[in-house]
């Protein structure tokens, strides 16, 4: 075998991968420093570090840093233990058991924009939703849910989407449980709690943390669900980084700022990825 | 667990328990479905109406309004071809990081990884701007580009997972056969690794199917995937329910019914090699 071979074969990828991390980005970084808005080209020139602080000082930016932090830990602590929880009931068989899978993993495909308005419509709104429906069956005042509680609403929205996800890893997890040192235990006289403290949680160490890894990737930058429903509000309710960021560059045509903003995602993304490269890169090491 | 005669109180308990929940987290996707074959009276009928007359006005009326059939063969042209361009690219990769290790290897695939964790939008400005520039704005090719660059380090981190399970032996036991690169690669590592790479493509086959970021901002009419079709239903026609649950119906269908058949081998692909 050839020692130059295993290279050329990484080539295309990490050229690839290169080429779409650092183009944007040094665009980007140009973009950032200059005067570069859509509606006024003719306004252009360097101006330093002026869109930086125009997206830090927007009276929308600390919000939508504190919106992105809520979004993600909440979904990631819901789906963790709503998943681990649903994965431990149907770990067992039992009638129908096949059936149930393939209906719990369906949301998982739903595309984004299908979810947030399925929701958005037909459960969520205040009078012909069903969710109203429910609230009114029970005597309750309907929930006006987009309008009073809109991050709560992307964050039931997100979690529906992801909690079958991680209910089947962890479902897969548990198939490979040790059933004699179950029984053992029992025999022992443990009871279920004592069972899920000292091994089935042990056990789903590094489940949670593939889950917990796949989920940062893709909710760090939740969009559609914001995009088709609250549109970031109402005011700043419901504005993640992601949001903010397109807010600038597609509705204030600021594409100086939006760029400025980008960086700033750039730099959480990292924060994020160091995190959870601490976490993964314990859990997956052999 | 020993099998008796009668049924244990247990069981009922669980099976009630679960089908209760599962019911529960499928009843959206179900009202959905049922909800596209009402009228639009019926479709906010209060209190909502479970027994009704099927009709299929609605999906006609879909049809009319928005050329379904243009956005759906979008989809479909730009996550099949994204997902084997993104195959070709990285099982090569994947395979060279996980017979011939190097100290690298795992930085490697962690700076892959972090790519994959700044946000789309931090892009936005300068695609776009590209896009524009080259003519590729509203195209297939752009989508196909883009999905496959952004769903490249996960097929590569998912197909070396599945690689490094297989033992190194088998391979050098081939070489020693005298077989060449392109025999191992062919006869020994494709149907080892096939559940790897099946899995892997079908992961992004249905990440790209429903990406809806790039699709809403770098497409419309003529490049426009389903994800677009249904975002263009948000506002005016929001109020028209029926319609609007028809089309979803209609885009989602294809990438769900797909995802039935295929989840066993998804979920195991997507567990990383790090579940058993």
């Amino acid at each position: 075998m050839n020692r130059f071979l295993p290279r050329v074969l990484m080539t295309p990828a990490i050229a690839t991968l290169f080429l779409w991390m650092i183009v944007p980005l040094v665009m980007t970084i140009y973009f950032s420093v200059i005067r570069y808005n859509l509606m006024q080209p003719d306004q252009s020139g360097f101006i330093g570090l002026e869109n930086y602080i125009f997206f830090v000082t927007d009276p929308s930016f600390w919000p939508s840093v504190l919106n992105t932090v809520l979004l993600l830990g909440s979904v990631i602590l819901i789906t963790v233990v709503l998943g681990i929880a649903l994965a431990l009931l149907i770990d067992e068989p039992f009638p129908g058991r096949g059936l149930v899978r393939v209906l719990l993993i369906s949301p998982f495909f739903v595309m984004p924009t299908v979810n947030a308005l399925l929701w958005k419509h037909m459960m969520m709104n205040p009078i012909y939703g069903v969710l109203a429906q429910v609230w009114i069956f029970f005597g309750a005042t309907p929930v006006d849910w987009l309008t009073d509680w809109p991050l709560l609403s992307v964050i039931i929205m997100v979690s529906w989407q992801w909690l079958p996800f991680a209910a089947l890893i962890f479902m897969t997890a548990l198939q490979s449980m040790n059933r004699e040192q179950l029984e053992a235990s029992r025999m022992d006289g443990a009871n279920y709690l004592q069972q899920l403290r000292y091994l089935y949680l042990p056990h789903l160490g590094r489940s949670m943390a593939v889950v917990v890894m796949i989920e940062l990737i893709f909710l760090l930058s939740i969009f559609a669900e914001i995009y088709t429903t609250t549109g970031g509000g109402p005011g700043d309710a419901s504005t993640n980084v992601a949001f903010l960021i397109f807010k600038q560059a597609l509705l204030n045509f600021d594409a100086g700022v939006a760029s400025a903003g980008a960086l700033f995602a750039v730099l959480l993304a990292n924060i994020a990825a160091i995190f959870m490269i601490r976490l993964v890169g314990k859990n997956l090491d052999k | 667990m020993s099998r008796h005669s009668h049924v244990s109180p247990a069981l009922v308990v669980r099976t009630l328990a679960a089908w209760a929940v599962t019911l529960l987290l499928f009843f959206p996707l179900g009202w959905l479905f049922l909800t596209a074959f009402k009228t639009e009276l019926q479709a906010i009928s209060v209190p909502p109406l479970f027994l009704f007359e099927p009709t299929l006005a609605n999906f006609h009326e879909v049809q009319e309004r928005s050329d379904y059939l243009l956005y759906a063969k979008n989809s479909v042209v730009t996550s099949v071809l994204s997902t084997l361009l993104g195959l070709a690219i990285a099982a090569p990769a994947a395979y060279s990081m996980a017979f011939f290790k190097s100290k690298h290897t795992k930085d490697i695939l962690m700076w892959m990884l972090s790519t994959k964790m700044m946000p789309a939008v931090g892009a936005l400005v300068p695609i776009y701007v590209l896009a524009q520039t080259s003519g590729l704005l509203d195209t297939q090719l752009a989508l196909i580009i883009v999905f496959t660059l952004s769903n490249l380090p996960i097929m590569v981190w998912m197909l070396y997972s599945h690689f490094k399970d297989i033992p190194h032996e088998i391979l050098e036991a081939a070489r020693m056969d005298g077989a060449t690169l392109w025999q191992e690669l062919r006869l020994v590592l494709l149907p080892l690794g096939m559940g790897g790479l099946a899995s892997t493509g079908l992961l992004c086959l249905v990440l790209s199917w429903n990406e809806a970021f790039w699709s809403l901002n770098l497409t419309a009419a003529n490049g426009g995937t389903l994800a677009t079709l249904i975002a263009s239903y948000s506002s005016p026609e929001g109020l028209f329910w029926a319609k609007l649950s028809a089309a979803s119906l209609m885009a989602i269908a294809p990438i769900v019914v797909f995802g039935w058949f295929s989840q066993k081998q998804l979920v195991q692909g997507l567990t990383f090699g790090a579940v058993k």
